[in-house]
């Protein structure tokens, strides 16, 4: 079974509960297809670089799993369906990645710079 | 003019060859994901810059460009940036 990455984006609005739930939806919707989840990453509300369906902000998730193909096309086709998923991108690897993607480093820092703002204010 | 002459001789506008950045053993893979790494590769109005320029590989020129293509569509990386929303902010001209 090839490994695919996917990930998906959702709206601002939603909390973090509320797009963990979205995330294990979809992980069922893979694993009920005889795939297999290897990583889930959460990148937290990022600024887009430019307006999606007017909202300013998304919520990030990324899923990497190895699953038949059939499985792809159904998830994409459910998260396409789903009014909370604002685009969603799915990807072939050649190998499942080892350890955190580059988001979740330069997420680390950002969340610094954050709290140290919080501190300060 | 020989080989062995060439470093003797001044030139004016000689250029030393620029290597491929994502060509070697250490080179960074091209990773969509990675917008630190990609925005080095687009112009400030958000264009992709040529190969001409920053000397990427044609092979590697490609990866590049649909990289940021789906950074571009995942909202990471703007289509276009107008010079008023550049993030540090231009001297204005006087």
């Amino acid at each position: 079974m090839p490994t695919y990455e996917t990930v998906f984006m959702t709206r601002q609005d939603l909390t973090e509960g509320q797009v963990k739930d979205l995330t294990d939806k979809y992980a069922k919707v893979i694993t009920d297809q005889g795939g297999k989840i290897l990583k889930t990453e959460q990148w937290g509300l990022r600024t887009l670089a430019y307006k999606i369906n007017k909202a300013r902000k998304a919520n990030y998730t990324l899923v990497e799993f190895e699953a038949p193909g059939a499985a792809v096309i159904e998830l994409e086709r459910l998260m396409r369906i789903d009014e909370d998923v604002m685009r969603c991108l799915s990807l072939r690897l050649d190998a499942p990645t080892e350890g955190p993607s580059v988001m979740m480093e330069k997420n680390r820092d950002r969340d610094d710079d954050t709290t140290m703002k919080k501190e300060a204010a | 003019m020989s080989a062995a002459d060439v470093p003797t001789v001044k030139r004016p506008f000689f250029r030393r060859k620029k290597t491929c950045p994502f060509t070697g053993p250490y080179a960074p893979a091209i990773d969509w994901k990675d917008t630190k790494t990609l925005s080095r590769y687009i112009s400030e109005r958000g264009k992709i810059i040529p190969s001409r320029i920053t000397a990427v590989s044609q092979k590697k020129q490609r990866e590049l460009a649909k990289a940021i293509k789906r950074a571009r569509f995942m909202g990471l990386l703007p289509y276009v940036q107008t010079e008023t929303e550049q993030r540090p902010a231009r001297p204005p001209r006087s």
